[in-house]
């Protein structure tokens, strides 16, 4: 079992983009007789493996709902793929906390052809987790990482959904429709941490999408430096060459070693804590601890060997 | 005295009777000529057309999507050369045709006028109405073609050029018909008619000037639905003339009252009609063509009524005649037509109406505060689907009563339905009018064509020119009921709607869900990730109730829903089912294309990688070719009668269950 799972892990390291939906079935499940082989796909990915962190640029695309996220990812995954880059995306619906059951895909659909293998699109349930990502999706954007030029995370939510996103993209952008007055608070009280690119949508308003484009702007040049970019993503489509730029820009002035290395060692903490609780948490002598612990490891290790690093550590201790 | 009293409860002379139509059409133009014949024969006294899906949605017989749809639900129409066989000594100059299109309404209506042209009749004589309303197909019957804004721009273009031109045509039928099937309420459904009204009267007003506003507001007809509870369902209709009068006043000043008049035609309730017990279906219609024409302050002008084997299949020309003999008994038997209003000064229609007008008031300010019917399509679909979810939920409870179907189940076996009792449209049609079209297309003057629609791409690209002289030019010259709306996607964008179920309430957790999250729990353990299903509506039908109803039960039943809207091909719903590895795929279809697209989506699954992915069905699905399904690999068939949608998702947990090799639960 553990040989096809390394072996679907090989194929994603070879970009055999066919090998994606096995994997993420593989990697979304969360029966523990399964871990071995999860461990296994994801150790075929890995930097050792790979000789180096994966080249796919990472990109969270987070906002509240409504904000026309999904229309603008459909219209940027266009632009990507024009210029020839392979896309995988993986959206994040919440789900009910009553029934467990989530509504997937009920989304902007990314029109595509069929045929074209070079997109990849998952839904995934975010399940009891709070802050966006669902269990397995760290995972599954790695493993992505390594087979695709491209990999999305979507999320919904403002104020905490684009901090757990963070965590595991090279750049995170926030997409926010005109008059969304919350995001500007959000921002300026700092409850919400700065996005790379800030994307205000429906600029198709004119007057009403400029002057939200001034306010966020002058809300972040407070804060930093994040650019700024209007899009119209209904016709006529306008502003997402821009982003799609803004977004490489970034990620050409990212350290990605340093960001996946910390994205791996706050990932595997997260899965940690979700097995173990704050007691395990405890047992490691506090987050701030852990935290230093994980510094000290190998920075190419993946995240069940840096889970398992954390267990052998709270057994020790 | 005497006559006083006399002259208050009796008309002077019997009123005539509303016009009398049949929605019909399939095949062929030349089969749906010869049916619009026979009917008229019959005493039928003006023309109902119903259009196939490629030609509402713009496609032409060979695109992809139009595979299994060609002469299913209504006529191919794809140029001027098959209206001509469609009207074939028709007398136009006299008929009054009633079109139910709306997506490509201003092709359909250039094609009619060319055919007009070409019999020497002129335009300005021409009878009839479009349906040309966009908003309802976004919230409803899905046959969309364009986005929202150059799809209002269309309509207004259509009104501004038959007010000048045609000026006996209705333009726009505000269609609330489909919003009933869609589960409205009669409040939602007043409400959103008039939002529609309006949001279409505001894109006219600037095109025509304000002493052109009473002659665009009088054009204005309106398409309602009628349920079965006749009373209220009356009141409703009070209750609209109440609403419209005061909006030409208000907002258009409009002042003669006759261009104030709440003008309607009605096609009775097909949701309500069953597929259990049949033959109560007449009884239903009948009540429901009262609810239209009780009262003579708001009886409809234009009546079609449903077969009563609609649930069924296809009606056949005897199931239709049998509803035209309905009209024509209440007409011309009953003494209906002698008296005044029987409502007026009835304290409980005015109690009814007043209620009414209240809660549609209150529903249309809500609307505005979001802008405006364009601005709040996403509400008024979220808001439909709940109700229909709660409708369901109602008749699942016991609590509304649906004769035959929750309550008196026992019965005799129906003579009735010994045939099947349902007509089928020969498959050979499509591959007869694909040829066709490409005769069509070698005969035609190609010089003439490419040079009409790069005038019309010029047009639609412009801001504010009216496309219809471009449109009618197309038409002339022989362009397709593909290649025009091709011309304008190219020019507009493509556009899909919102579904409208992830906002839908969560069902309350009576007994039966609560087992069956159980259930669906323990498959979900045993699977070790969520349960997923990916609920899919492949081809071009946009009715999508079932497809929602059942995604949202799926969703309060804890399963994980793949649910991408309407109008996908099989190979895109392969390619999602295999991309985002569900457990299950149920698909819907009531346009009657099964046949053809649920073997394709087999087909295409296997292609992907994805054949081992079981698959359930539901929609209008005749026993015969259900058992063709389910010999092709379909796990399971359901029909109308299955109204109980936990029941079906219990048996979809258990197809993935044993799919799985998990034991049954103990």
């Amino acid at each position: 079992m553990s040989r096809e799972a390394a072996a679907l892990g090989a194929r994603l390291r070879e970009r055999d983009l066919g090998a994606a939906p096995a994997a993420l079935n593989l990697l979304e499940n969360r029966a523990p007789a399964r871990r071995p082989e999860i461990a296994a796909l994801l150790a075929e990915v890995s930097p050792a493996r790979l000789g180096g962190e994966a080249s796919a640029h990472v990109v969270g695309v987070t906002g509240p709902p409504g904000a026309g996220k999904s229309t603008l990812l459909a219209a940027l995954v266009r632009v990507w793929r024009a210029r020839g880059r392979t896309v995988g995306v993986l959206a994040v619906d919440p789900s009910s906390r009553r029934s467990g059951g989530a509504m997937l895909g009920d989304r902007a659909r990314i029109d595509a052809d069929p045929a074209d293998r070079g997109l990849f699109v998952r839904s995934m349930a975010a399940g009891e987790r709070l802050g966006g990502l669902a269990p397995a999706t760290r995972a599954a954007a790695q493993a992505l990482a390594a087979a695709f030029d491209v990999v999305v995370v979507e999320t919904v939510g403002v104020g905490q959904s684009e901090t757990e996103v963070a965590e595991v993209a090279d750049s995170v952008t926030v997409v926010v429709q005109p008059a969304s007055g919350d995001v500007l608070q959000f921002l300026k009280a700092g409850i919400m941490e700065v996005p790379d690119v800030l994307v205000v949508t429906k600029a198709d308003l004119g007057v009403v999408a400029d002057r939200a484009v001034r306010d966020l702007r002058s809300a972040v040049t407070a804060l930093g430096d994040t650019p700024v970019v209007a899009v119209s993503s209904i016709a006529p489509v306008a502003g997402i060459e821009a982003l799609a730029d803004a977004l490489d820009a970034h990620r050409a002035g990212l350290n990605v070693t340093a960001a996946r290395t910390r994205a791996r060692r706050l990932g595997a903490l997260a899965d940690y804590v979700a097995e173990h609780g704050e007691r395990g948490l405890r047992a490691l002598g506090g987050r701030r601890t852990a935290e230093r612990f994980l510094a000290e490891q190998d920075p190419a290790l993946e995240g069940p060997a840096l889970v398992d690093a954390l267990e052998g550590r709270a057994g020790a201790g | 005295m005497r006559d006083n009293l006399h002259m208050s409860h009796r008309l002077p002379e019997r009123d005539k009777p509303w016009m009398m139509r049949t929605y019909a059409g399939h095949s062929t133009a030349a089969k749906s000529n010869a049916l619009y014949r026979g009917n008229l024969a019959k005493g039928q006294t003006g023309l109902s057309i119903a259009f196939d899906l490629p030609t509402q949605t713009g496609y032409d017989s060979g695109h992809e999507l139009a595979r299994g749809e060609v002469g299913k639900v209504g006529v191919p129409v794809a140029h001027k050369g098959d209206m001509h066989a469609l009207l074939d000594g028709i007398p136009l100059d006299r008929m009054n045709t009633s079109m139910t299109i709306n997506a490509t309404a201003a092709w359909l209506l250039a094609l009619y006028i060319v055919a007009a042209e070409e019999n020497g009749i002129d335009p300005s004589v021409l009878q009839g109405t479009t349906q040309n309303d966009i908003i309802k197909e976004y919230l409803s019957r899905g046959t969309y073609a364009f986005p929202p804004a150059p799809s209002l721009r269309l309509i207004a273009d259509t009104v501004a050029y038959t007010v000048e031109h045609v000026p006996r045509w209705n333009p726009v039928n505000i269609c609330s018909y489909h919003l009933q099937e869609a589960g409205a309420t009669p409040v939602q459904e007043i409400a959103f008619a008039m939002a529609t009204a309006i949001a279409v009267l505001d894109e006219v007003r600037p095109r025509v000037g304000q002493e052109q506003m009473g002659a665009v507001f009088a054009r204005i007809s309106f398409f309602v639905n009628a349920g079965v509870r006749f009373v209220e369902e009356h009141a409703k209709l009070r209750a609209m003339a109440t609403l419209w009068e005061a909006l030409g006043r208000e907002r258009y000043g409009v002042h003669d009252p006759k261009h104030l008049r709440f003008r309607y035609g009605v096609q009775v309730n097909s949701l309500g009609l069953t597929e259990s017990q049949p033959e109560n279906n007449v009884q239903r219609i009948v009540l429901e063509a009262l609810a239209v024409t009780l009262g003579r302050d708001a009886r409809a002008r234009a009546i079609q009524l449903p077969a009563w084997n609609e649930a069924l299949g296809l009606p056949r020309p005897w199931d239709q005649q049998w509803s035209l003999r309905i009209q024509q008994v209440l007409a011309y038997e009953t003494d209906l037509l002698e008296y005044p209003d029987l409502f007026a000064g009835s304290h409980v229609m005015e109690g009814l109406v007043g209620e009414l007008l209240e809660g549609a008031r209150a529903e249309l300010a809500r609307v505005d505060e979001q802008g405006g019917a364009v601005e709040a399509v996403p509400y008024m679909k979220a808001a439909l689907v709940e109700s229909h979810r709660a409708r369901i939920a109602r008749i699942e409870s016991g609590q509304q009563v649906l004769v035959g179907v929750n309550r008196y189940t026992e019965t005799e076996p129906s003579p009735l339905t010994d045939d099947g009792g349902i007509m089928t449209v020969d498959p050979a049609v499509e591959a007869e009018q694909l040829a066709a079209l490409e005769a069509w297309r070698a005969g035609r003057d190609e010089e003439a064509v490419r040079g009409a629609l790069t005038e019309l791409a010029r047009v639609a690209a412009s801001e504010d020119e009216n496309v219809m002289p471009a449109t009618i030019a197309a038409a002339r010259a022989g362009a397709t009921t593909g290649e025009w709306a091709q011309c304008l996607r190219d020019a507009f964008g493509s556009y899909r709607a919102p579904t409208g179920v992830g906002d839908a309430a969560a069902a309350p957790s009576g007994e039966a869900l609560a087992t069956l999250r159980d259930e669906v729990a323990r498959v979900a353990e045993a699977l070790g990730r969520g349960l997923k299903i990916l609920v899919g509506k492949p081809g071009l039908d946009g009715h999508s109730n079932g497809a929602e109803q059942i995604a949202v039960r799926a969703r309060d039943a804890g399963m994980e829903v793949v649910y991408e809207g309407i109008r996908l091909t099989p190979s895109q719903i392969a390619r999602s089912a295999v991309d985002e590895g569900v457990h299950v795929i149920g698909l819907s279809i009531l346009s009657g294309s099964h046949r053809e697209l649920i073997p394709d989506v087999l087909e295409a699954l296997r292609a992907a990688g994805g054949g081992e992915i079981p698959v359930v069905v539901g929609g209008i699905i005749p026993e015969a070719d259900a058992e063709a399904l389910r010999r092709a690999g379909v796990a399971a068939v359901y029909t109308p009668k299955d109204f109980e949608l936990t029941r079906i998702l219990r048996d979809v947990v258990a197809v993935v269950a044993e799919h799985n090799g998990i034991a049954a639960a103990a």
